[in-house]
Parts: structure tokens; sequence; C-alpha cells
């Protein structure tokens, strides 16, 4: 088998939060990103998806764990280590009013990874580099002298992208990169992702809370809750016979877009809120709102096993 | 259908700013009926929000209304005194607002808080009926051990339950109408699941009349009655749910139909995705304000804004519906045709 362009095994990154208090942000995950594939992640707010997204590009060091990019593990390498690194893994974050400087043209912000990783000899190169980028993404050359608060959230969605795309990485992490655009542009943020990745082969770490679009997008899925991943297969059979409580749960509660079936079904949704992560109690993270939960769900956490071909789940019912 | 209780006729509403006039809203008429749920649909810049903050009259000082009706119960809302509004604010039209975690404040009691709503409009009322009834109020929208909650503060809570806090608050004074701007938008799918199917079990007791702000057309499908599409300041189409969701009439619901993914729609299967960015309103299109973005966009939508066509309970406005547009080539005339059969 080709080897993944991501591995993270056994991924835990904790917080401090006061004496001997710890946020278990992200406990004990793994997943395998194939190469030229997006891989979704799903959870609420809370859940620890962008902390897990953010350990994995190593904005923060991992408490424990390893982190295979190519099969090289980066979970503890320095910053002098990861410099050249980093040209192969590129993020697009949420928020395209506070990830762009203010103070700074289009091309300078696009120029800025290609500067800190000396790619291009003159300065000709560099503009060609840009205004070819700034075209893939969607907008024009004449845009490049332009700051950014003259443009859309969704142009400057473009202008975060092409930041990211301008050094051709192998991985990129996708932080929630469309929740906070209108409906009708989430659609041309999506095609232009996928456009890219069907030419050049990217891969992606996908990070969304709505499941829809994630199923939309990914090839597989991973579910995530309080710190730890409780299920991960591909995006359809997720979708077709999500097998944990909670994947069910949150499954139920997407609004359908379809007035006549949204009215046949009563959906129990999910009860009660998402409990604290401060050290967390142990068993099932889930078992305090799980509809199912046995006596043993509060005393052991359930193992991840493969309860059909491919597809995994961290659940005492199976 | 029932009688209408909101009433709101061409309503024209601006911000004076530095950089000239913002015509947010340039011309809305709509009808709420009684314990009815109405949808107003629409991206940001749509106007939606400042529509329903015209009904209520919580404008901010650079902005004006500049024309129009907005008859509640009889009355012109722009035309009562700041004393009178005052009275029907909270009394008899309440609202809930998006963002739970900034609407409450962070110094009182959130129990406090509730009580104080029903105070204000009840000032002879006695202590004890007063806690009776905030208690009463968090039961109704189902807080967990609301005895011991009443004395919590804002930050003790999930944006849930704060959530939960502002629709008791808005519910204080039995309101015959609320107004909710996108009250769910800031919250997770398992907790917006709960707020609207609390949302919709209040409304059935009450009897609540309810305009429902959202950009979700998906919680539209699950809890509205009937909907109001915006764009550009105007309103588009207006249908109940089953004909807005079966056959839309305007290519701008078509279009904002078309890009939510669901989830039976196939990975291969491309977006469809509305090219362009929405209008800028200072300077509003002279035409219909989505010919820019349309795909059957003619001469004419750029030049003047079409008129409404009416088909039995339903309406939208463009060009390709009007009675004398050409039938052949004209994406929209099945539609109509249908539209009409069901109708007729």
């Amino acid at each position: 088998m080709e080897q993944p362009i991501l591995q993270v095994e056994h991924l835990t990154k904790f917080f401090p939060a006061g004496g001997k208090a710890e946020v278990h942000a992200v406990d004990d995950v793994s997943f395998t990103l194939r190469r030229g594939r997006t891989l979704g992640l799903v959870g609420e707010s809370g859940c620890g998806k962008s902390s897990c997204a953010r350990t994995v590009i190593r904005i923060y060091e991992p408490s424990a764990g390893k982190i295979l990019l190519d099969g090289q593990d980066i979970a503890h390498m320095s910053q002098r280590q990861l410099q050249p690194i980093r040209r192969k893994m590129q993020m697009i974050f949420q928020d395209p009013y506070a990830s762009l400087n203010a103070r700074m043209t289009v091309r300078d912000i696009i120029a800025e990874p290609l500067k800190a990783h000396h790619i291009c000899q003159s300065r000709k190169d560099m503009d060609d580099k840009i205004f070819a980028m700034l075209e893939r993404v969607g907008l024009t050359a004449e845009h490049a002298g332009r700051y950014a608060h003259e443009f859309s959230g969704g142009q400057r969605q473009r202008v975060g992208i092409a930041r990211a795309l301008v050094l051709n990485p192998e991985l990129v992490i996708c932080d929630e990169p469309i929740s906070a655009l209108d409906v009708s542009i989430q659609a041309q943020i999506v095609n232009l992702l996928r456009d890219y990745q069907q030419a050049e082969g990217t891969s992606y770490l996908f990070i969304a809370h709505d499941l829809s679009m994630v199923r939309y997008v990914s090839d597989d899925v991973g579910v995530m809750y309080l710190g730890q991943l409780v299920e991960t297969c591909e995006a359809k059979e997720i979708y077709d016979h999500p097998l944990h409580p909670y994947t069910q749960g949150l499954l139920s509660c997407i609004p359908v877009a379809d007035p006549k079936l949204a009215r046949a079904q009563e959906n129990a949704g999910i009860e009660g809120d998402l409990p604290s992560p401060v050290n967390p109690k142990p068993g099932c993270r889930f078992c305090s709102r799980c509809p199912y939960a046995k006596p043993i769900c509060a005393e052991q956490t359930p193992a991840m096993k493969e309860a059909a071909p491919g597809h995994f789940v961290a659940c005492h019912l199976y | 259908m029932s009688e209408p209780i909101l009433r709101v006729e061409d309503l024209k509403t601006s911000f004076m700013t530095s950089a000239g006039e913002v015509q947010a809203v340039r011309g809305v008429s709509f009808t709420v009926h009684k314990g009815e749920i109405l949808g107003i649909v629409g991206e940001s810049g749509s106007g939606k929000s400042v529509t329903s903050m015209s009904v209520l009259r919580l404008l901010a000082d650079t902005a004006r209304i500049k024309s129009g009706k907005v008859e509640f119960e009889g009355t012109d809302l722009t035309k009562v005194s700041d004393r009178q509004m005052r009275e029907i604010r909270g009394q008899k039209i309440a609202m809930v607002f998006q963002d739970p975690m900034s609407s409450l404040n962070p110094l009182i009691p959130v129990g406090k808080q509730v009580a104080e709503m029903i105070r204000v409009h009840h000032p002879d009322i006695k202590p004890d009926e007063l806690k009776e009834k905030t208690l009463q109020l968090f039961k109704d929208v189902r807080i967990p051990e609301a005895e011991k909650r009443l004395k919590a503060y804002p930050h003790e809570f999930s944006g849930g339950m704060r959530q939960r806090v502002m629709i008791a608050m808005a519910l204080a004074n039995h309101p015959d109408l609320l107004i909710a701007d996108e009250p769910t938008t800031a919250l997770d799918v398992t907790i917006q699941h709960q707020i609207l199917k609390q949302m919709r079990a209040l409304q059935q007791e009450y009897g609540t009349s309810i305009i429902f702000i959202t950009h979700d057309l998906g919680v539209v499908a699950e809890l509205c009655d009937r909907v109001v599409v915006m764009y550009g300041g105007l309103v588009m189409e207006q249908a109940n749910i089953y004909d807005l969701f079966e056959n839309p009439l305007h290519p701008y619901t078509m279009g904002l139909l078309a890009s939510v993914p669901g989830l039976n729609k196939d990975k291969n299967e491309r977006l469809q995705s509305i090219p362009g960015s929405p209008p800028d309103m200072t300077r509003p299109p002279k035409g219909c304000p989505f010919a820019s973005r349309c795909a059957y966009a003619r001469s004419i939508c750029a030049q003047e804004c079409p008129p409404f066509v009416e088909v039995g309970s339903r309406s939208a406005r463009c060009w390709l519906l009007q009675p004398d547009a050409p039938a052949e080539g004209n994406p929209l005339h099945e539609k109509l045709a249908k539209a009409k059969g069901g109708a007729g």
C-alpha cells in the first residue's frame, strides 16, 4: 500500500488549566489521511477538532503521540527542523476577517510564504507566481495591489487560500474554511478547493461542524467528541450506517432542507450539554448523554474496534 | 388562513454613513398571520435583520425609516411615540437575538434578568409571585434544576442554556409576536435541534406568532410555515414552505436551494454555486438586485426592477415570470405553469 501522507498515532494534547487541572483537548487520537484524499474531522465546538488540527501542523507541541508526515515523525521537532517541512503543509483559517493582515496588500500577503521559503529568484518570478495563483483562486492580477478590507468575505477567503496554496503544499489543513461565509459563497469555495485537489493531488484535512458539507467534500470522516475520536470510516458509510450513538444523534440533528421529510421524522436529537473537558471522568465520555449507556460505559473507556470492514468505532455496544 | 397580526408595507430603512446612504431595506412588504411561524431568509446584507429591527424600532441613531407602514394590531408602529413603543416592546412583541453570549448582563444573575422583564411591565407584582413566574418560565424552556439555576450568572451557562434564558425572557409577558433573529446560528447543531424543538412546542402552547430570521434553509424547512426570501434589501419571493421547496419560482431561491449539499448529494456531483457576490448597498443596482449574478438575466433585468407576480397565495418578482415574457426558452415557464396548476 502507498504510504499515506499523514498518519497520526495516539496524539495527545493537554493544556494546563491551573493547579493539577488539565484540559484534555486531544486525547489519544489516531487517524490516517490517504494521499490526494480528504479526511473530514467533525464534532461540536469544544470537541478538540481545531486543537487536533493545530497540533498536527505543529502550532502546538503535542503532549504525546506521533505525527508522521510522509513517514517522518514531526511531533517533537524543533522550530528550526520544522522550517523546511512547513513548506509541505499549509493551513487555511476559519475567519477570513481575522486571518489577513489589514496593513498588507494582497500581493504581500501571498508573497510572504514565498519569501519565507526563499522560493523565488527574482521579483518578476515572484509576481508571476502570485498572479498565476490569484487567477487560480478566481481573482485577478488587478486585485494584487488592494488591501483585505476592500474585499468581501468570500474574496478574502480566496486570498487566504491563495496564500496557503502558493507553496504547492502536499497537505492542507482547512480549519472550518467555509463556516463564516454565506451559503451561496460556501459552494464557490468548496468547488475551488475540489478543483485544485483534482488537478494537483493535494491532501486535505478538513475540519468542520457542518456535517452535510463534510459528507460532500470528504472521502473519509472522523467524528470527535470531547477530545476523542469516536468513529471513523468512509464518508458515505458514516451517513448511511452510523454506529456510535453520538454520531447517530449528531446526524439526526442536521436540519433537512425538505419540509415534508423534516416533518415526517420526529428526531430525538441529543439531550444535555457537552461535559467539561477538564480532567474528564474515566469511561466513555459520551455516557452521560447516551441513551444506550450500560454500567460498563461509566467504568471503562471503550477501545477503537473495527465493527465492519474499514469502519472503526469506540463504543461498548459493538 | 387566520387573520394578520403584523403587516409591513413598503418599508424603507437607510443608514446615513460617511460613505453615503446605505439603503439596507428598499421597500419590503409582508404579513404575519396569527399563530404562524414566518421565516425570513437571506444572506448577510440582504436586509433581513434591519427589517426586523425596524419593526421594533431598535435601530442605531444613524438609521432612518424613510417610508412605509408597520401595522401591528391596527396601529402603525412607525408613528407611535417612544413611550408607547416601550410598552409594546417586550410586552406585545419580543425579540430573541443572535448572540446569546453578549445579550445578557454578565453582572446580574440570570433569574433576576428574566424577572426584571416581568416587573418592568407589571410594576405592582408581589415578590413571591414574581419568583414563581420566573421559575415557571425557566421550567417552560427546560432549564434543568431551574430553582438552583435562577441565581447563576451568565458565565456559568453554556451557549445553549443562555439562549434558553433569552427565550424565557422574551416569553415572560406572553407576547403576541416573537421575533427571533438567527437565534441558533451561534450554536452547535445538537443544541440548535433542542432550541428549535422548544420554540415549536412553545408556539403550539401559547399560540405566539413568530418571525424567524435565518440564512439556513434547513432550519426554515424544519420550523416555518411560510417563507419570505430577501435579497439586496428587497423581497424576491414569498410562498408557503412546501411550495417554496418543491417549486421555487425565483432564480435566486433556486440557486440558494441548489447550493445546499444535503445528505443525499454525491461527492462526484459538483456543487452548484451562485457566481459573484451580493450588491453594494451604498449604490444599489437600478434593476433587479440579483441580475448581475443571475444565469437567466436579460437586458431589461439591469434596467428595471420587476413587479411581483402573484400565483394563489404566493408571489415572486422576476421578469421571466411576467405574463408577456416569452414561453420559449424560458426556464421559469414550466415552473410557473406548475405553480398555477397547484394554485388553481
